[in-house]
């Protein structure tokens, strides 16, 4: 349900109010779902977006429940397939901010393909992808982001398959907007998804979710206020890549291309890799998603890869536009006499 | 035995005898790779610009080349050309073009007694009889004694005239098809410089294809003028038309233009989510090249992402259609089931082939109509409509449409590979005469709460047609959260309450059932008003019932037809005409489901006509079930 417009719909300012709608939000207390949608209702206004142009489409799972809770357009579909509605809505209606709202399990088990494929045609769409590395919706059977061997209702001995890393298969999937943020950080959150939002194409941002009734603390080691300083290491754009909580340690890139962690003292802050998130070739942002093996060990956070690439909706409106100004405006009379005609008096 | 051997010695002039026919049904057959759906294609044009009525029948393996030579390789293009109105392509061919020894092989078969036969003489060598699985040479053991056998050495005639130009004999030898048509076009007398001309238009830019098969065109129209082989040449005359403008298509095409119409007609933008598959293919082809009119062609990663796209462009305003056939049918039922939820208009299109699973890819059936009614989980009615007719696709995509965006719903449009691929020539319609179709966004609140507060509620339902309101983002004050969840009824909310969840799916059910008072009765064809059988088809079916009924009325006979275009709702009168006529015979390309349906629908005892072989029904096998019930009732 829907208020009518009170300022919100005018030019008016917007506050994170706003943007709430009146739906009581279901999530576990305590779940990380509840300070991503804070961070997100705080950033909308200051986006200066507006609610009328604004939709959140998503599929199944906990997080897809995020568009009710919205004051905006909203869509919540199936399993896997938001990427593929928001195609058509984002292809069809240029002038709509569509945010794609996913799981781990949504976005790269059933609905792997239209994921990629959306990151390959470059479509405008925000996709943030909630990882919690679980299926919370249906009470927590491992996901294909879940470590080896993970225990769980559907693996009581140990789940047998290699998980995705997702911002390397966002990378090899041609995307033009790679990033990672998690929940605990509301200020980094933001501040990515302002980058991923403002983004030409389509961005793919994996928000690392703590669900803490079927796989508490699975980033703990990572993202805790204690922890972060020594285990996040931040992707700066043209700066080296230096972190720990005297930035003492940082990434160097060896002759053979391994990108490895050392200490600043030993190799001099000239020896470090500056990070370049433009560069074409993707092949030095694969090798930054590839330092961890998961959030257990020092892991970079922010933007993998932000690189420009025409926009596939664009790119079709053109071909639109191109055929009505060489051939005219369809015209349905001459349509069904494309072919030859003859007339019987 | 009828066996002529040509001669090149002949030099003797005859008068030329001119026979006429009231029609004729032509079969081209020939390797995958000779190129006989272009031949019969060309021969089918030039008729039509003739003035002949028509109606063809292309019949292609799934191969796209199975090995040249074999039975399985063969792919034939049917047509029948008449002087009079016609509906079928025809039972049994008069004629037969054969390329190779498979060719004859597998249409030998279905030819009437006495047909005339051309083949290929130069294709019959030992090795081609042996791939196609002949222990003898049956131009020479007798076995084809019953027909009239022209063996003209098409292969090396053409690489002879073609020699001259420069064209490699390996290259003219594609050219032999040309060569066929040349000499049916002559002994049909076909007008020949239309075929010349659109020769040079469709080889453009490919100098000696052009050449090569401009002159064996030109060729085998001469060989059958100098080569005294055909006692006669035959005339069909042209048909009587009502007055009025024509054009030949074919069912796909039809249902590409009939969707661009309907994109005109409501001013939506059309959109079309589509994952390639035969039959369905030449739909998303035709729309892709139609940009001019403001068409959006995605290509999906798969058929899900098709009605996926299609959904989304919906969601947003446009008109959000998807095309497949069965396979992507199954693929998309879960969609389906949630655009039956958001209630959104979205028009599915299943042009059926034969199955289950991949089935025959290339070939036709029926039996996709209790999937229409049926495939999707739990309460998730939608409206179907079916073709009849190549031409009719046009209006049946207008008439889908009309109700998918009128009642906000999903709806399945039926046609079939037979349709798709077969053509008719096609008065063309008044596109400025058809009825707009009024996509009525919501423009405002529709809902006042208890406190006073005018608020939009998604599920708000219009009183007549119990369709709710369509509000496209961008809109202030309409925003709103629909989804796959149940949802309360009014403010749309997510509802787990039990009434709640009856009462919309009895609403849905409803929605639905009502567009039986926005659709028109079926129409009975029942000359005398008084026959006691009734023959009750659905879909491309139409033409052979109804070249079944004539002739048995032909007979003196009487006997009723009825044909359904809206599957459901059926038309409100169909229980009443059901319940008029003694027997009512139901046939179907498949194993009984509309008699299925109208048996559960109306308890009649609907007789079920089965054939599902992946052909068309043949006029000669409904006229027999038919004469075979009136008998019994005696
Ligand atoms: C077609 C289909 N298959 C299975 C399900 C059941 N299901 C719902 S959510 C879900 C997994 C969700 O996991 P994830 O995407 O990681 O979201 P989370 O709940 O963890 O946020 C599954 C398997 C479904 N709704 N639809
Ligand atoms: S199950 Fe997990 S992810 Fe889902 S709402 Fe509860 S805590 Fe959050
Ligand atoms: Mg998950």
């Amino acid at each position: 349900m829907t208020t009518t417009d009170t300022g919100a719909g005018g030019l008016a300012p917007t506050t994170r109010k706003d943007w709430a709608s009146d739906q009581e939000v279901r999530w576990c207390p305590g779940c990380g779902d509840y300070s991503i949608l804070a961070a997100i209702q705080m950033l909308l206004p200051d986006l200066g977006a507006r609610r009328e142009n604004t939709v959140f489409l998503s599929g199944i799972g906990c997080a897809a429940r995020f568009p009710y809770y919205m004051n905006t357009y909203g869509l919540h579909s199936i399993h896997g397939r938001a990427p593929a509605i928001a195609t058509g809505l984002a292809t069809t209606r240029p002038d709509l901010d569509v945010w794609v709202i996913t799981g781990d399990g949504d976005a790269l088990s059933i609905g792997g393909n239209h994921l990629i494929h959306a990151l390959r045609r470059n479509v405008r769409m925000t996709i943030l992808m909630f990882n919690n590395q679980i299926y919370g919706l249906t009470k927590g059977q491992y996901s294909p982001t879940s470590e080896l061997a993970k225990v769980t209702k559907s693996t009581p001995f140990g789940s047998l398959d290699t998980p995705f890393n997702p911002i390397s298969l966002a990378l090899g999937a041609e995307a033009t907007f790679v990033a990672r943020t998690h929940d605990m950080d509301r200020q980094h959150m933001q501040e990515t998804f302002r980058r991923a939002h403002d983004h030409d194409g389509a961005a793919f941002v994996e928000v690392y979710q703590n669900c803490n009734v079927f796989n508490d603390g699975a980033f703990e080691k990572i993202t805790a206020r204690d922890a972060r300083a020594g285990m996040l290491i931040p992707l700066v754009h043209g700066e080296p890549l230096r972190f720990g909580a005297e930035r003492e340690k940082g990434v160097v890139q060896r002759a053979d291309g391994r990108l490895e962690i050392v200490d600043v003292a030993d190799v001099g802050e000239d020896a470090l890799l500056v990070h370049d998130e433009r560069r074409e070739d993707p092949g030095l942002a694969f090798a930054l998603s590839r330092l961890s093996r998961g959030p257990l060990e020092p892991t970079p956070i922010g933007v993998f890869r932000c690189v420009e690439r025409p926009e596939y909706g664009d790119a079709m409106a053109r071909q639109v536009a191109d055929a009505q100004e060489r051939r005219g405006v369809g015209d349905l009379k001459a349509l069904v006499r494309s072919g030859a005609t003859w007339t019987v008096e | 035995m009828l066996h002529h051997r040509y001669t090149m010695t002949t030099t003797e002039h005859r008068d030329e005898h001119h026979r006429q026919l009231d029609r004729v049904v032509i079969r081209f057959a020939g390797d995958s790779g000779d190129g006989m759906q272009l031949t019969g294609d060309r021969f089918t044009a030039s008729s039509a610009l003739f003035g002949n009525d028509l109606s063809t029948f292309p019949d292609f393996p799934a191969e796209i080349r199975a090995p040249a030579g074999t039975l399985a390789g063969v792919s034939a293009f049917q047509v029948q050309i008449s002087d009079h109105d016609i509906l079928t392509p025809g039972d049994a061919p008069n004629v037969l073009v054969a390329m190779n020894p498979a060719a004859l092989k597998a249409n030998v078969g279905v030819l009437e007694k006495g047909a005339t036969i051309v083949v290929n003489v130069d294709a019959f060598d030992e090795r081609s009889l042996t791939k196609a699985g002949y222990a003898a040479n049956p131009l020479t053991d007798g076995s084809l004694s019953a027909f009239a056998l022209y063996e003209v050495p098409m292969t090396s005639m053409t690489q002879e005239v073609c020699k001259e130009a420069g064209v490699k004999p390996r290259d003219a030898e594609r050219s032999k098809n040309f060569f066929a048509l040349g000499l049916l076009s002559w002994l049909y007398n076909r007008p020949v410089d239309a075929t010349v001309e659109w020769i040079q238009k469709r080889f453009a830019d490919r100098e000696m294809v052009r050449e090569a098969n401009t002159r064996a065109f030109r060729a085998g129209y001469h060989f059958g003028e100098t080569a005294e082989l055909f006692e006669s040449t035959y005339e069909v005359q042209p048909a009587h038309f009502e007055p009025g403008e024509y054009t030949q298509v074919t069912g796909n095409q039809a249902l590409a233009w009939g969707l661009i119409a309907a994109s005109r007609l409501s001013g939506l933008p059309l959109f079309l989510g589509s994952y390639p598959i035969t039959p369905a293919s030449d739909i998303l082809h035709e729309l892709s090249r139609r940009k001019e009119f403001g068409v959006r062609t995605f290509q999906a990663e798969d058929e899900i992402a098709g009605i996926g796209s299609a959904i989304g462009a919906a969601f947003g305003g446009s008109l959000g259609v998807t095309t497949t056939s069965g396979p992507g049918v199954d693929l998309k039922s879960e969609a389906l089931g949630l655009a039956v939820n958001l209630e959104l208009p979205l028009v599915l299109v299943d042009i059926q082939r034969g199955g289950p699973s991949t089935g025959l890819p290339t070939k036709a059936e029926q039996a996709d109509l209790l999937h229409a009614m049926y495939g999707r989980h739990g309460e998730a009615p939608l409206p179907i409509v079916a073709a009849k007719s190549p031409s009719h696709c046009f209006e049946a995509a207008i008439e889908a449409v009309r109700l998918a965006v009128k009642y906000r719903t999903p709806v399945i449009l039926l046609s079939d590979g037979y349709l798709a691929n077969g053509a008719e020539p096609w008065r063309l319609p008044d596109v400025d005469a058809f009825e707009r179709i009024d996509p009525a966004f919501a423009s405002g609140p529709n809902h006042v709460l208890d406190d006073g507060t005018e608020v939009f509620w998604p599920y708000v339902r219009d009183d007549a047609t119990l369709a709710r309101p369509w509000a496209p983002p961008g809109v202030p004050g309409l925003e709103h959260r629909i989804g796959g969840l149940e949802k309360a009824d009014g403010s749309g909310n997510v509802s787990y309450d039990p009434a709640n969840h009856e009462k919309m799916v009895r609403l849905r059910a409803a929605k639905v059932a009502g567009i039986v008072r926005d659709i028109p009765p079926v129409d009975v064809d029942d000359e005398t008003g008084d026959a006691e059988l009734l023959v009750l088809g659905w879909g491309s079916t139409y033409g052979a019932i109804l070249a079944g009924v004539r002739r048995v009325r032909a007979r003196g006979k009487r006997v009723a037809h009825a044909h359904l275009v809206h599957m459901h709702p059926f038309p409100a009168n169909l229980g009443e005409v059901l319940a008029r006529y003694r027997t009512v015979l139901v046939p179907e390309m498949n194993l009984g489901q509309l008699s299925r349906l109208v048996r559960a629908e109306y308890l009649v005892d609907a007789r079920s006509m089965s054939k599902v072989q992946g052909v068309p029904f043949r006029a000669g096998e409904i006229e027999a079930a038919i004469c075979s019930l009136l008998e019994d009732a005696r």
